[in-house]
């Protein structure tokens, strides 16, 4: 079962970009906090992804020709497992380089290719993606938002809700109906380029339970657009956004979301010398390396050509699960010992944490939605 | 190599060799020597043992997926303890006695397959001492067809060189991957029965509640299979802390998988004469079998917290290097 998920090596020459990217990170990330840092990939910083891109680390698996750098899924590995150990905020650019830019490599046609890439790897053009809508969560199939055709492309109408970045983004690739009504399901779905400055839409951030606004509401009321903001075939929406969910779920953003927290905790640890829980830091330690290796086993699959759904689902599963444990097990060891003093940087990390755990099983696919996946990989569904 | 090349033969013979039938039969006190004779023919025992000492010259990593098929079929006898001891024998230019050859690492616990084994290399902590079974005394545990012994004595016999990690970590591997392998063998018996047994008009499978449940279970089972190679890729050299990772992982999700299987099957899982507790009892031996998920997460956490390193780098530079 699921026989070509197996260990794999990351190549010398990709593991080779590892101390160009952490001279950069040290460069420009020293003076952000801890409990800043630990927001991870929904840090939010235009100014470093453009910096990001004009070192030359994004696009690192997109053709030279389009501005990318013509390297392989492992490469992008290394380098995304530097910037989020050291909780760089990458949120800018993070949707854009791993999804959108390669789907309209896959998909885009010789215009919207030479229009958006080159400016993806540059961290100048700022993408988000428009699934979720009020009515239609883990039940994607069922989004009404439409896009009629009119005499030069089409007309959008409807809403987005829960968008990542909606209100820092220039584009949103969006999943609409272009025929049929929700009860065709699967059918009659496309792909469009949404310009978030056209006239007709409205973006209102959605304030979190942590005070941060990094998803927002959408709205499109008769938004004008040109043909040639179809992505792929007219209808074949659903099968793209399948392939895109496998770039999604697959990278180490789904098991590193709390390292900057678990980094901090064990300084804490070293710092006032106490070892009463190495049992529970070996633990963790352990769970953390197992699932590097089942990332870095998932990447594999990209390597080799293949979608990888059901193995990004495995692994997103079983990541985001160690991420959600990790606020929950250090929560309970610093207050065990309540005469101990916790810094507040520590004590504002592991609170930030603990409070936004739940959205790391929700985004990209929540937890059910991911083991049914996984159980039609086994044959039973 | 190509693994298959290796593999299916392997493979061919253990499934004709090592039935649910011949298993049984040696647990319940059967003799183990016509099993013992095809695994030995095979040539397989000396997979490990250097060619210029006249093996094949095989990496632990090569043979892995050996050992996980040994895992699947629940092979009642130290095939994998066997491989390794052979290639430290050959290695120290002692002779290797025919027969099984256990790991021990401790003579405090029980060691799987002691009681049909019939040499020992045990382990004690500046060297390796080859003895003949009957030193140390092997005594059945006196739990329901188990092939585990408890030892005792004294051992004495040839010393030879320790590897620097110890047999324990080595045992570690070996667990982790025989683990692996029958956990892969429960996931496929598993989600077969659940997509026949029918209750409410529908095959269990087809339930929610059940789907999630075996998602889950493949979840482990993939963990362990990679933790396993994982540990297996660093050679009978194998740093403390990529064995520890491998057999804390491995041991931690053995009784996960034991339980879920059983509890799908039903009652007719926990019914001798059905073959899947052939496999869910070996799951438990092997969780505790050189040390568990609790030993190895005390070593490697004691390890990490002696580190300046960011986890991420630590696990690059201790687990993986």
């Amino acid at each position: 079962m699921f026989d070509t998920l197996t260990l794999a090596q990351l190549p010398p020459e990709d593991e080779a970009l590892r101390p160009a990217i952490r001279a950069f990170i040290e460069q420009h990330i020293a003076a952000i906090p801890m409990d800043r840092r630990a927001r991870s990939w929904q840090g939010f910083s235009a100014e470093f992804s453009r910096a990001l891109g004009a070192a030359g680390f994004l696009g690192l698996t997109l053709p030279k020709e389009y501005g990318g750098h013509g390297k392989g899924p492992f490469a992008r590995f290394v380098v995304v497992e530097e910037l989020l150990c050291a909780g760089a905020p990458v949120a800018a650019h993070w949707i854009a380089d791993r999804q959108s830019a390669p789907l309209l490599l896959n998909f885009g046609t010789e215009a919207q290719r030479s229009k958006h890439i080159p400016a993806i790897c540059r961290g100048e053009q700022l993408f988000c993606i428009g699934m979720s809508e009020p009515g239609s969560g883990s039940d994607l199939a069922s989004v009404r938002t439409r896009a009629d055709r009119t005499g030069r492309g089409w007309v959008v109408n409807g809403q987005k809700i829960w968008t990542t970045n909606a209100m820092h983004s220039d584009y949103m690739i969006a999943l609409v109906r272009t025929s049929g009504t929700s009860a065709d399901r699967q059918a009659g779905l496309s792909q469009l380029i949404i310009d978030l400055k056209a006239p007709g839409v409205t973006v209102r951030p959605i304030v979190d339970l942590t005070g941060d606004a990094h998803f927002a509401e959408v709205f499109f009321e008769n938004v004008e657009l040109d043909q040639d903001t179809l992505v792929g075939a007219e209808g074949e929406g659903w099968k793209q956004v399948v392939a895109e969910l496998a770039f999604e779920r697959s990278g180490p953003e789904r098991i590193y979301s709390s390292v900057v927290l678990l980094d901090a905790w064990i300084r804490h640890l070293q710092a006032v010398g106490r070892s009463d829980c190495a049992a529970l830091v070996g633990r963790l330690t352990a769970e953390l390396a197992t699932l590097r290796a089942m990332s870095i086993a998932c990447t594999a699959r990209l390597v080799a050509g293949e979608s990888p759904v059901v193995e990004a689902s495995i692994v997103k599963d079983r990541g985001t699960g160690f991420e959600q444990e990790l606020p929950v097990v250090i929560g309970d060891d610093l207050a065990a010992h309540p005469d101990e003093a916790v810094s507040e940087e520590l004590y504002r990390t592991l609170l930030y944490v603990t409070h936004i755990a739940p959205s790391f099983s929700l985004r990209g696919g929540t937890r059910e939605i991911l083991r049914g996946i996984i159980a039609r990989g086994m044959g039973l569904r | 190599m190509d693994i298959n090349e290796l593999l299916e033969p392997f493979v061919r013979m253990l499934d004709a060799a090592a039935t649910p039938a011949v298993v049984r039969a040696i647990e319940h006190g059967g003799s183990v020597d016509a099993l013992w004779q095809e695994i030995a023919e095979s040539g397989f025992l000396d997979a490990l043992v250097a060619e210029e000492h006249g093996g094949a010259g095989l990496s632990l990593a090569d043979i892995e997926p050996l050992i996980e098929a040994l895992g699947a079929r629940a092979v009642p006898l130290p095939v994998a303890e066997t491989m390794v001891a052979r290639a430290l024998l050959a290695s120290a230019g002692v002779a290797a006695p025919e027969g099984p050859i256990v790991l021990v690492t401790s003579l405090a616990q029980p060691v799987p397959c002691g009681l049909v084994a019939h040499a020992a290399l045990v382990d004690c902590g500046d060297a390796l001492m080859l003895c003949e079974m009957a030193a140390l005394v092997p005594q059945p545990t006196g739990v329901t067809n188990a092939l585990a012994a408890r030892l005792s004595g004294t051992p004495d016999g040839i010393r030879l060189p320790r590897p620097a990690s110890g047999l324990r970590a080595i045992g570690a591997v070996l667990r982790a991957a025989l683990i692996a392998g029958a956990a892969a063998q429960l996931c496929d018996v598993t989600t077969a029965y659940a997509s026949e047994r029918v209750q409410f008009g529908k095959p269990i499978g087809r339930q929610q509640s059940l789907q999630q449940m075996l998602a889950l279970m493949a979840e482990d089972m993939i963990a362990c299979r990679i933790a396993a190679q994982m540990g297996a890729s660093r050679g009978l050299d194998v740093p403390i802390a990529t064995a520890a990772t491998a057999k804390s992982t491995a041991s931690a999700a053995a009784p996960r998988i034991a339980a879920t299987a059983h509890a799908v099957h039903g009652a007719i899982g926990i019914s001798e004469e059905y073959d899947l507790q052939l496999l869910t009892r070996r799951l438990h031996e092997w969780r505790m079998a050189d040390g568990s998920e609790g030993y190895w997460s005390q070593v490697l956490g004691q390890q990490r917290l002696g580190s300046d390193a960011t986890s991420v780098d630590w696990v690059r530079q201790a687990v993986f290097a």
